[in-house]
């Protein structure tokens, strides 16, 4: 399947749709319908593809194990971060409103959500992909 | 009775169905002997519940709770939506801690099916 | 400013605490155990912190992200939150401490920092549950606690312990199912989430059938997760196979934290006035829990390998606590609740003795650990007074407990149950007095003599944790007005709606 030229020129003709697609699900994530999770497990399928495509060793040139790791991590950290600057600023643990920014209520709560939307895509991405990897390495032995 | 029977099903058909493909789920968890197969009998178990849970959320005539500029909108219930996305990432993640530990089972074992399995452990 | 914020940090911190442990873990291996015990001492000051705080002040509340309850999602610390919370932290820690020489033979080296990641996973989770006002919430927690338990289970050399974490996982996510179900019907009867609210907006739809529906499926659900009687069947295998730690890990705060969310449920959502007067279901606890007790004590009677006996008392200690919810009044609960206490502390100690023994010797049943007491005399004693306290020995902690539940059986004039628990007494006293003779009485094989000879107590980092426990089991009983002054309270809260 790896030779198959139709698979191949389709799958790179596509992935960046996807993930143009994903980073549109992410953002929106807070004003309409969308959000983190979906928005990263978008992102993750096309690493799939390309991992089902080009075979795995290709997929881990473009996105290793250890930047999964590192991209999990630092996605509970942004959410992790924002939660806890909100209680420094004197809210309660994710208490938006409370973060001093030239805007009102509304846009900051809209601004920092989006925040952490983009934190727990990063994250599921890894996640999922790493899933991938490890449940599909037996098959490269 | 039969009609009556008949009403109450297509009223509530969607209640009616997640109880049916409920029964599927736990029918193939319990009977098929294959690990792959229970995993997809729990995840077909599982999305018996979240269309219960979105069921629930459906307002007569409501549309997709994003909010509108027509202040007369109806919208369905958002929060069932909200819990079931959570719910899914939970099945997700069950999912794939299953089908690991079933490759895991196939290295060691050198099978899937749940009554060979049990022949090598009553062995050892 | 920080005080306020505790209740959440002590889900927070754990989780934080996971995830740079992963990345400590690719620096270099051996900074992981010590985050993980940093983690958990904190988690374990905050603890208590917030018990201290509780009972000066009364319950704490705290609203995520400001939102007001029932809206938001509340966290809520009253008596028994605190309580327990405290006992949980109190066992991770010293499983923690246990783990690090433990999982040397039992785990592959490049497991470690999984290992270790997990296990913090599932610390966070169970303190959510633990502090948690808002049902979903639970729900999620119960499922974050419960997948780090089937990795954990599996994640030792031990061929067997990966079909019994399967078995565990499907038995767990159904369980886990039936307690989304339960939560989708009250949330269809009344429109809201939060604990306190359910509870306000019960009482008129007590007579209703979705609401008993909804019961129904928490009571399945949640008797398969502490595995009551005749949902048990996956937690001998789990145990057994699991590496040591791990099997004092789940014995303890898992099934713990099990009882505690079923307490909660019964008590606090459902109210007493539901639970006694609407459906007859106290009874029927009463006897599955008599039932329990004596089955899981029989099946240890027959078990050969000590992990796996252990296991079956586990069945059989749980039925204790079921039993005393199902008489339900003040004293009956608060030998309960103390159970929860004394079962964590003595079962930890076991199954931490038994995992020294494979440590030092690798022996796994009970006739192998003849004379085994001469070599390593410290873990044996520990053994001894962990089981004196199972069998209900005074001074122990166990004795106490007991002795309160069969206070409330007789106060509730039901003379048939405090038969049952002084039969549980005597067949305990069978199986663990059969591991304690060999271990004292006899001597070793001819084939183990060598073995047993060249044992040695375990490493400091094993037979602290051994000890520490040990002579909670006996101080605990003595003193045993301290964790009453907060147990009495919190039964107090409980049993209010009455």
């Amino acid at each position: 399947m790896k030779q198959d030229v139709v698979i191949r020129t389709v799958c790179r003709l596509i992935v960046p749709f996807i993930q143009i697609f994903a980073l549109y699900v992410i953002i929106h994530g807070a004003s309409g319908a969308g959000g983190g999770f979906q928005g990263g497990v978008i992102f993750a399928s096309s690493f799939i593809l390309i991992g089902i495509a080009f075979g795995l060793s290709d997929a881990r040139q473009r996105i290793s194990e250890k930047a999964n790791t590192l991209l999990s991590c630092t996605g509970l950290y942004l959410y992790a971060g924002i939660g806890v600057l909100c209680i420094v600023f004197g809210g309660n643990f994710l208490g938006y409103s409370f973060i001093p920014l030239p805007l009102d209520s509304a846009a900051t709560r809209g601004l920092m959500a989006e925040i952490v939307e983009i934190g727990i895509g990063i994250t599921v991405m890894a996640v999922m992909t790493s899933i991938f990897y490890d449940i599909a390495v037996k098959e490269d032995m | 009775m039969i009609e009556t029977f008949f009403q109450s099903f297509f009223l509530r058909y969607n209640f009616y169905m997640a109880v049916i493909i409920m029964l599927i789920g736990l029918y193939a968890m319990i009977a098929k002997s294959n690990l792959i197969k229970k995993i997809i009998g729990l995840n077909i178990f599982q999305t018996a519940i979240f269309l219960f849970y979105i069921s629930s959320s459906e307002v007569t005539g409501g549309t997709a709770p994003i909010l509108m500029s027509d202040p007369g909108t109806v919208y369905v219930n958002p929060l069932p939506h909200v819990l079931i996305l959570t719910a899914i990432v939970v099945a997700v993640s069950t999912t794939a801690v299953g089908l690991a530990l079933i490759i895991r089972i196939y290295e060691t074992y050198g099978t899937i099916e749940e009554d060979e399995l049990l022949v090598q452990e009553e062995k050892t | 400013m920080i005080p306020d914020h505790l209740t959440i940090l002590v889900v927070i911190i754990p989780m934080l605490g996971a995830y740079t442990t992963l990345l400590a873990g690719w620096v270099k291996r051996r900074f992981c155990f010590p985050i993980a015990m940093v983690t958990i001492c904190i988690q374990f000051c905050i603890s208590l912190m917030l018990l201290y705080q509780v009972m000066k002040t009364g319950p704490l509340h705290y609203n995520l992200g400001n939102w007001l309850p029932p809206w938001g999602i509340e966290y809520v610390i009253d008596p028994l939150n605190g309580f327990v919370l405290v006992v949980l932290l109190f066992l991770s820690l010293l499983c923690c401490m246990y783990s690090r020489r433990c999982i040397v033979d039992e785990i592959e080296e490049k497991k470690i920092v999984g290992f270790y990641t997990v296990f913090l996973l599932l610390i966070a989770g169970v303190c959510g549950i633990a502090v948690t006002g808002d049902l979903f919430n639970l729900y999620v927690f119960l499922e974050i606690s419960s997948l780090a338990a089937y990795a954990l289970v599996a994640s030792g050399r031990e061929k067997k312990a990966i079909f019994a974490s399967f078995n565990y996982l499907i038995m767990g996510s159904v369980s886990a199912c039936f307690i989304l179900i339960g939560i989708g019907y009250l949330y269809i009867a009344t429109g809201t989430l939060n604990m306190a609210d359910l509870a306000r907006l019960l009482p008129p739809l007590y007579g209703s059938t979705i609401i008993q529906c909804a019961f129904i499926f928490f009571i399945v659900g949640l008797s398969i997760k502490t595995a009551l009687f005749p949902l048990h069947l996956w937690l001998p295998d789990a145990y057994s196979y699991a590496p040591s730690a791990v099997s004092a890990l789940i014995a303890t705060v898992m099934s713990k934290v099990g009882v505690y969310a079923l307490i909660r449920i019964l008590f606090t959502v459902f109210t007493p006035a539901f639970i006694i007067m609407e459906i007859p279901v106290m009874e029927l606890f009463c006897w599955i829990a008599a039932i329990a007790i004596i089955v899981g004590s029989v099946l240890a009677i027959t078990q050969t390998d000590l992990k796996r006996m252990l296991a079956y008392s586990s069945v059989s200690q749980m039925g204790y606590i079921i039993l005393a919810i199902g008489i339900a009044n003040s004293a009956a609960m608060t030998g309960g609740i103390l159970y929860i206490l004394s079962d964590a502390v003595m079962k930890g100690c076991l199954f931490m003795v038994a995992g020294a023994f494979i440590y030092s010797t690798g022996f796994r049943t009970i006739e192998d650990l003849k004379g085994i007491s001469r070599t390593m005399p410290l873990t044996a004693v520990a053994f001894f007074i962990a089981t004196a306290s199972m069998i209900g020995l005074p001074p122990t902690v166990g004795f106490m407990s007991k002795w309160f539940i069969a206070l409330g059986a007789l106060e509730s004039g039901q003379w048939f149950f405090v038969v049952i628990i002084l039969a549980g007494s005597l067949l305990t006293a069978i199986y663990s007095w059969r591991v304690i003779e060999y271990m004292y009485f006899r001597d070793p094989d001819m084939a183990h003599q060598a073995a047993v000879a060249g044992a040695n107590d375990p490493p400091a980092s094993m037979l602290i944790p051994i000890l520490v426990l040990a002579s909670a089991c006996i101080l605990c009983g003595i003193f045993v007005t301290i964790p009453l002054e907060v147990i009495e309270p919190s039964v107090t809260r409980l049993l209010g709606g009455t």
